[in-house]
């Protein structure tokens, strides 16, 4: 934990870096309904994300499905286009530029949730893994290695040893856990900064995901390679995050360092999503009702507001911020240090004024 | 009298590659009231124990052993029987809800066709319980007329609790109930559950490769490796001082929020879980286990004692009871 701080103060700025990131996706409308002069509706995956990776850092985004949290990952990946926002990589944004882009491919690398999906059944292990290599048209490493040096050397990287006995071998050979390695070999054979990862062990069986995340925080201290690891397990995010972000309803509701956001959590949300880590205790306890939240219809005032326990309980009434609950959208303001939470009733307490929302998306009224 | 109880069953299923045995022997037994947790990873035999229970497993797979249900044997139960048996005495709610449902079918209809079938009660009767079913499980009764596509995941999942409930078993087996849930959903629909369960006095079999869910529901926990069950025991004690390894592993892969042990210290197991078709001799769980010594690789561990109402199919465990018991 306290390695990770010091990674912070010792460099100057993130490796990487989205500012104010809006994605939508269109809705369809049926025939009857387009003739009736019906508009698609449009879902807001992800509604004016700030987010800051610093070298070496592993950051969890978490949060229920449909939050975003994955449109956010592959936006950043570029396999989705946003609609406005920016995304820095070492402080220079990503344009149009192909020649960065190109870079920018090279250097941050994704593993899915899914090995199986993710390998081509009919490519061997070193042709999947030296694929990277030869699309980048990387043909020598930098010490003057071989294409075959470099996937041994990845392979092995990720705890397939000794690698020369997977080079021909096919996906349907190895085991989950396996199959998942040669993934992030693929990623590592590339050298790169950061790794995104979504949800990187829930396909995997129990006793298998600790030596994978025994692996990425082993990546992580020995190459010093950042990590965005998208999870809806807040388990997971206390064994390996340096810091949470937690997202709702396309928005980061509270983000800030690992042990504070998940000992001590701010939001009333994150507070809920904690509720729902099953605990020995038995399951008597009030859960937050309610269906994940459609994105297709933001609620006015704070996002969470409807679901809201504070709200509904008449914490936030007497605490006299119920109308600006219902009303005024809010972003993040730090509650703590380095703890950063949008709520209005915890930043009234806090004797803190709510921060100003992200802008609106230009041209949408 | 247990409302089930299995007797050294072992299922083998047939393959071209030769016989595949994915349940070696597993006694269990749940009592009325009682919620039983089995818990193992992919490949345990966990569900084929399910199905095997059911009478659901493939032509020419071979079941040995006794399979009780309320004191009748499951296994040479005629056809007749066995469809009366089925959704009135056990009942199952299985993984995928989605799925399970027709999609074409109002809710309605698929939950008073299981009940008509059973003759529990007429046309009407069974509308009116149909309605009574899903208040039961938390949905208003004016959504038997939706279809499926109208609901969302644990709406679907409600239903088919309501349907597994239809009949009034009087066990209930839950697969991997909540596996295609969300984190919240899953949450809500464990504590219906446990709620239907307390207030009905059912008896409940359940299945995850989740350990966490298990302890939260369960009275007891049975853990399987490799077709076997290895330990088992009153659920929390089984989960916070397990007395297997192989216990300790799982348990570990569920860490607790908030306990330092598990801070960037993921724990996990070298190796895989085993094919099987290729069981490893002696105790099948030696070649990843951390204490393995030297007799492990050819003595295949029994169950002993490990504890009041527990025991564990480990050699560290066998000696170390006896001590412990002497007074």
């Amino acid at each position: 934990m306290q390695a990770a701080e010091q990674r912070h103060t010792d460099r100057d700025g993130p490796v990487l870096e989205v500012r104010d990131l809006h994605v939508r996706f269109a809705g369809r409308v049926g025939l009857g309904q387009g003739l009736l002069g019906r508009k698609p509706v449009e879902a807001r995956a992800v509604d004016g994300v700030d987010l800051q990776l610093f070298p070496g850092e592993v950051l969890a985004l978490a949060g229920e499905s449909g939050c975003g949290k994955t449109t956010l990952a592959r936006t950043i990946m570029g396999l989705e286009r946003p609609r406005s926002g920016q995304i820095l990589f070492e402080g220079k944004p990503l344009g149009t530029s192909t020649k960065l882009l190109r870079e920018y491919r090279r250097r941050v690398q994704i593993v899915f949730q899914d090995p199986t999906a993710a390998l081509n059944p009919r490519q061997t292990i070193y042709e999947s893994i030296a694929e990277g290599l030869r699309v980048h048209g990387v043909t020598r490493g930098p010490q003057g290695e071989t294409e075959e040096q470099l996937v041994a050397r990845a392979l092995s990287r990720a705890g397939m040893r000794p690698p020369e006995r997977f080079f021909l071998s096919y996906p349907h050979e190895l085991s989950g856990g396996q199959r998942q390695r040669v993934v992030i070999a693929g990623a590592l054979v590339l050298d790169p900064e950061i790794i995104v990862a979504d949800e990187p062990v829930s396909s995997l069986d129990a006793s298998v995901r600790g030596e994978i995340l025994k692996l990425l925080l082993a990546l992580r201290n020995e190459l010093d390679i950042a990590m965005l690891v998208v999870t809806h397990d807040l388990g997971l995010a206390w064994t390996i995050a340096d810091r949470v972000a937690v997202m709702y309803l396309g928005r980061i509701v509270e983000i800030g360092p690992a042990e504070d956001v998940l000992t001590r959590p701010i939001h009333p949300y994150t507070k809920a999503l904690l509720e729902v880590v099953p605990e020995a205790g038995g399951i008597d306890r009030p859960f937050l009702a309610g269906e994940p939240p459609d994105p297709t219809r933001i609620p006015e005032g704070c996002r969470f507001n409807p679901r809201c326990p504070e709200v509904t309980g008449g914490t936030a009434e007497a605490a006299h911020v119920l109308d600006a609950c219902r009303g005024e959208d809010l972003g993040l303001a730090e509650l703590r240090p380095g703890h950063f939470a949008a709520c209005h009733l915890m930043s009234n307490l806090a004797g803190v004024r709510s921060a100003a929302p992200p802008p609106p998306l230009p041209g949408n009224g | 009298m247990s409302v089930l109880s299995v007797r050294d069953l072992t299922v083998t299923y047939h393959s071209q590659a030769g016989p595949v045995p994915a349940v070696r022997g597993v006694d269990l037994s749940v009592d009325k009231g009682e919620v039983l947790g089995l818990a193992g990873e992919s490949g345990c035999g966990k569900s084929t124990i399910v199905n095997a229970v059911l009478r659901l497993v493939p032509p020419k797979t071979k079941v040995t052993g006794e399979i009780l249900l309320n004191g009748e044997d499951v296994m040479t139960m005629k056809p007749g029987r066995l469809r009366a048996v089925r959704w009135s005495g056990m009942s199952v709610i299985f993984q995928g809800a989605m799925h399970a449902l027709n999609p074409v079918q109002r809710i309605g209809n698929q939950i008073a066709e299981t009940i008509t079938i059973h003759s529990q009660a007429d046309e009407k009767g069974a509308r009116v319980r149909s309605g009574a079913l899903l208040e039961q499980v938390g949905l208003p009764p004016r959504r038997l007329r939706d279809y499926p596509h109208e609901l969302s995941g644990g709406q679907k999942q409600r239903v088919m609790i309501a349907m597994a409930l239809a009949c009034n078993p009087d066990i209930v087996i839950a697969d991997e109930p909540t596996t295609a849930l969300d984190v919240m959903v899953q949450a809500q629909v464990l504590q219906l559950l446990k709620e239907l369960q307390r207030e009905l006095g059912l008896a409940m079999l359940f299945i995850t490769h989740d350990l966490s869910v298990l302890v939260e529901v369960c009275d007891r926990l049975a853990i399987m490796y490799a077709g076997k069950i290895v330990e088992e025991g009153p659920s929390v004690q089984v989960f916070q001082n397990p007395r297997h390894p192989y216990t300790s592993a799982l348990s570990g892969a569920f860490p607790q929020i908030g306990d330092r042990r598990f801070r960037m210290a993921p724990s996990g197991l070298p190796g895989d879980p085993p094919f099987p078709g290729n069981v490893p001799g002696g105790c099948s769980f030696h070649p990843r286990c951390p204490l393995a010594f030297d007799e492990c690789p050819t003595i295949d561990p029994e169950l002993y004692p490990a504890g009041i109402d527990r025991r564990a199919a480990c050699l560290l465990v066998r000696g170390s009871e006896r001590v412990e018991a002497a007074p």
